[in-house]
């Protein structure tokens, strides 16, 4: 038996989506080539483009494809920056995924940057009157403001048309890699500069992903070489991954509607369930509006590794806070910044839900969550070293 | 068995686990994270601490097709093994690091935590063997005897050895590394670790002097006459000859040796080879290792004092508190601090730490 409850960190990829891969993947050419091979892919690339700018509201000029997202995010970040040479201030949210906090420090310690973190609220959204106050008396000085459209661990949506309105000329960057393609998510109904989305969050390939940027804007490119994509990223397109991105991005929003009802019910019968079989846990995803599937929940008295490594050994896949480059477990900075103590960060887990997910499963899971839990206490014995 | 297999990256545990998998077992690969800064404690390919190793280890676990995790004893590292090694260097004592994270990290610390997830056990790549003996489960040397690390493992209580599994005790190390290869494990051939896993220049003395300074003090012989200075007396070893930088020498020109270390007065004392002899050593802090000898009665057995040192023959009594050591021929140069292991044969009998010695 295993149960996959961490639809978070990667989706199963979805049959049209598999389907324009395998097609795409026999088909000989260069995009950027410009015989009839390279043509017909580029047909294919730009086919690919216009249907996803339809699906997320922007003018196909505007979707800049990348390796990752975690590329994408880098690309705004630091393309920002030093676009705006006299501008060294870059302002995010205690909560980022470490895709936009690394990339800000990396810039803090090299080039200059300052860093200024909004709080986050007991309600799991970013500080609003921090933000205004920051950009009241600093708004000359900043580069960027780039908060994520909703929270990888709490789910949690935040209010970026208030943010985007507060920031008024600065550059706003999203990181929407949660959001696309779950819910509603239009790029220029929010005005903001530029966005982060995934493939592989919804059900597309790996490998890609794309920089939404407003029409007309230059970004300094963090890649060199060919300037394919409109002289800010370099690199050969990746047309099979790119096709089936598209693919997997309609038929996601086609059924997003269906989706999100599904799996917030059994997001909300599993927090109940959790609730009777685990009566001292503590739910932190609690905001709403919310992604459908993230449940974060700290249970006292445990290490989030052992539970993690118990419900493996069950079947069960979940996530935790993320872990350093040896591997070793972090207790999560996302709950920390929602005020947290490490000890309870480090207790937390996170379960995402999806659409593969069955209530057979979730009782599955509630089943053997009380001696999950019990072993996980056992185990968390204070070392008693002399 | 439920088994933890604790998995440095290095040939010798990936074998390990291997063996208890084809034994039968249901075994879980666990990397130990002893730093909570890697790159702090990063030795190149040497035995733990890098991010080189948690992936080899990683690799390895894939290989064997064993689940894999990384569980953080950064902090229980640091406090018990390495804090613990500086205070006794600043007390005068040669302490022996392995002996000390085998005693509160792999066996204790990892064991614990093993039992409470509802396992029975860890096992290591360590040379020794566990034997069913008339008088219960006993550890024995490994059979190579340039690998057997019994010594290191005479910390272990009975109840610590009956959750240790050691597979790799009845081979020697290059049919080890033969065996990893036909196994597909890329490690074969990947260097032996020798040094202190935290200090990964190999410079130990450097690394005494880093933590605890480097205040001068005196080199004086036995009457107290002052011979020279030394920049900290705890990177001296206790029958070390070279690299005194003694200007004075000795009356009949013979080569002197540190006898004694006396970090109160920061002095270290030097002398004749004769007088490093130690013929009776006593032991504090005893652990069986099996049943406890009959108390302040003489027994005959084996002392040995170092990792890969001489079995010594000897007559020995416990007195509860201390085990009292009278060796058949003396040794020359013991320090305080030290491992005192006791043998049998070689059956393990129990261990001490060196408190005095005459």
């Amino acid at each position: 038996m295993t149960i996959y409850l961490d639809h978070a960190a990667t989706a199963p990829i979805n049959e049209a989506a598999i389907d324009a891969l395998n097609i795409a993947m026999r088909k000989l050419g260069n995009a950027s080539s410009i015989h009839n091979q390279g043509r017909s892919v580029r047909k294919d690339v730009e086919d690919a483009r216009h249907k996803l700018s339809e699906l997320i509201g922007a003018n196909p000029s505007e979707i800049i494809f990348t390796g990752s997202g975690t590329e994408a995010n880098n690309l705004a970040i630091k393309g920002f920056f030093w676009q705006h040479p006299d501008r060294n201030v870059i302002v995010t949210s205690a909560f980022e995924h470490h895709a936009i906090l690394d990339p800000v420090e990396w810039l803090v310690e090299h080039e200059g940057a300052e860093q200024v973190l909004i709080p986050i609220t007991k309600a799991g959204v970013i500080d609003l009157d921090f933000l205004k106050k920051v950009v009241a008396e600093r708004g000359n000085e900043i580069a960027v403001i780039s908060i994520m459209h909703s929270n990888n661990e709490l789910g949690s949506i935040q209010p970026i048309s208030e943010i985007v309105k507060i920031a008024g000329k600065i550059p706003v960057h999203t990181d929407a890699v949660q959001s696309f393609g779950k819910v509603e998510f239009n790029f220029a109904a929010l005005d903001v500069t530029a966005a982060t989305i995934s493939a592989h969050k919804i059900g597309g390939p790996l490998g890609v992903a794309a920089l939404v940027l407003k029409r007309g804007l230059d970004l300094t490119p963090v890649l060199h070489g060919g300037g394919q994509e409109r002289e800010i990223r370099s690199g050969t397109l990746n047309a099979p991954a790119i096709v089936a991105f598209t693919a997997a991005a309609e038929y996601a929003i086609a059924n997003m509607n269906n989706n999100f009802q599904q799996i917030r019910e059994l997001r909300d019968y599993f927090v109940a369930g959790l609730k009777k079989c685990v009566p001292d846990v503590s739910i932190n995803s609690v905001s709403d509006p919310a992604l459908p599937g993230i449940v974060n929940a700290t249970f006292p008295g445990t290490e989030s590794d052992a539970l993690l490594l118990l419900l493996d050994t069950e079947g069960i896949s979940a996530s935790a806070g993320s872990a350093c480059s040896a591997g070793v477990p972090r207790p999560s900075h996302v709950l920390v910044a929602l005020g947290l103590s490490e000890s309870d960060a480090d207790a937390s887990l996170r379960i995402s839900i999806g659409t593969t997910n069955t209530k057979s499963e979730i009782d599955q899971v509630l089943a053997v969550m009380p001696s999950v839990v019990e072993r996980a206490r056992n185990a968390f014995v204070v070392s008693g070293l002399n | 068995m439920k088994l933890i297999a604790a998995m440095s990256g290095g040939v010798d545990s990936a074998v390990a686990a291997a063996r208890a998998v084809e034994a039968g077992h249901e075994v879980i690969g666990v990397h130990l994270a002893l730093s909570s800064n890697p790159q702090k404690y990063r030795s190149g390919a040497r035995g733990c601490c890098t991010i080189e190793d948690s992936h080899d280890a990683r690799r390895a676990a894939d290989v064997i097709g064993i689940p894999f995790y990384i569980w953080d004893m950064a902090e229980e590292f640091h406090d018990g093994v390495v804090e613990n090694f500086l205070s006794e260097y600043s007390e005068g004592r040669t302490p022996n690091p392995c002996l000390r994270c085998n005693e509160k990290i792999k066996f204790a610390a990892v064991l614990d935590r093993a039992k409470g997830l509802g396992f029975d056990g860890v096992v290591t790549g360590h040379y020794a063997q566990m034997h069913e003996t008339e008088i219960g489960r006993m550890m024995y040397r490994g059979i190579d005897p340039t690998k057997d690390q019994s010594y290191v493992l005479a910390v272990l209580n009975t109840e610590q050895l009956a959750g240790a599994h050691f597979p790799l005790g009845d081979t020697v190390k290059d049919d080890i590394r033969i065996e990893a290869k036909r196994r597909g494990l890329y490690v074969a051939n990947k260097p032996d670790s020798h040094d202190i896993c935290f200090v990964p220049s190999g410079d130990n003395a450097g690394w005494l002097r880093d933590r605890l300074g480097s205040e001068v003090g005196s080199i004086v012989d036995e009457d107290g006459t002052k011979l020279g200075e030394h920049k900290g007396a705890y990177t001296y070893t206790i029958g070390q000859r070279r690299g005194l930088g003694i200007t004075v020498p000795a009356a009949g020109g013979e080569p002197r040796y540190v006898l004694k270390i006396e970090p109160k007065t920061n002095t270290v004392v030097v002398g004749s080879h004769e007088a490093l002899a130690v013929s009776k050593i006593i032991g504090d802090r005893p652990i069986w290792c099996g049943p406890e000898p009959v108390i302040n009665t003489e027994h005959r057995g084996f002392a040995q004092v170092r990792a890969h040192g001489t079995p010594l023959a000897c007559t020995y009594l416990q007195t509860g508190a201390e085990i009292k050591v009278e060796l058949d021929e003396p040794l020359f140069g013991l320090a305080a601090g030290q491992g005192l292991v006791i043998y049998d044969g070689d059956r393990v009998v129990g261990s001490a730490t060196v408190a005095s010695t005459e």
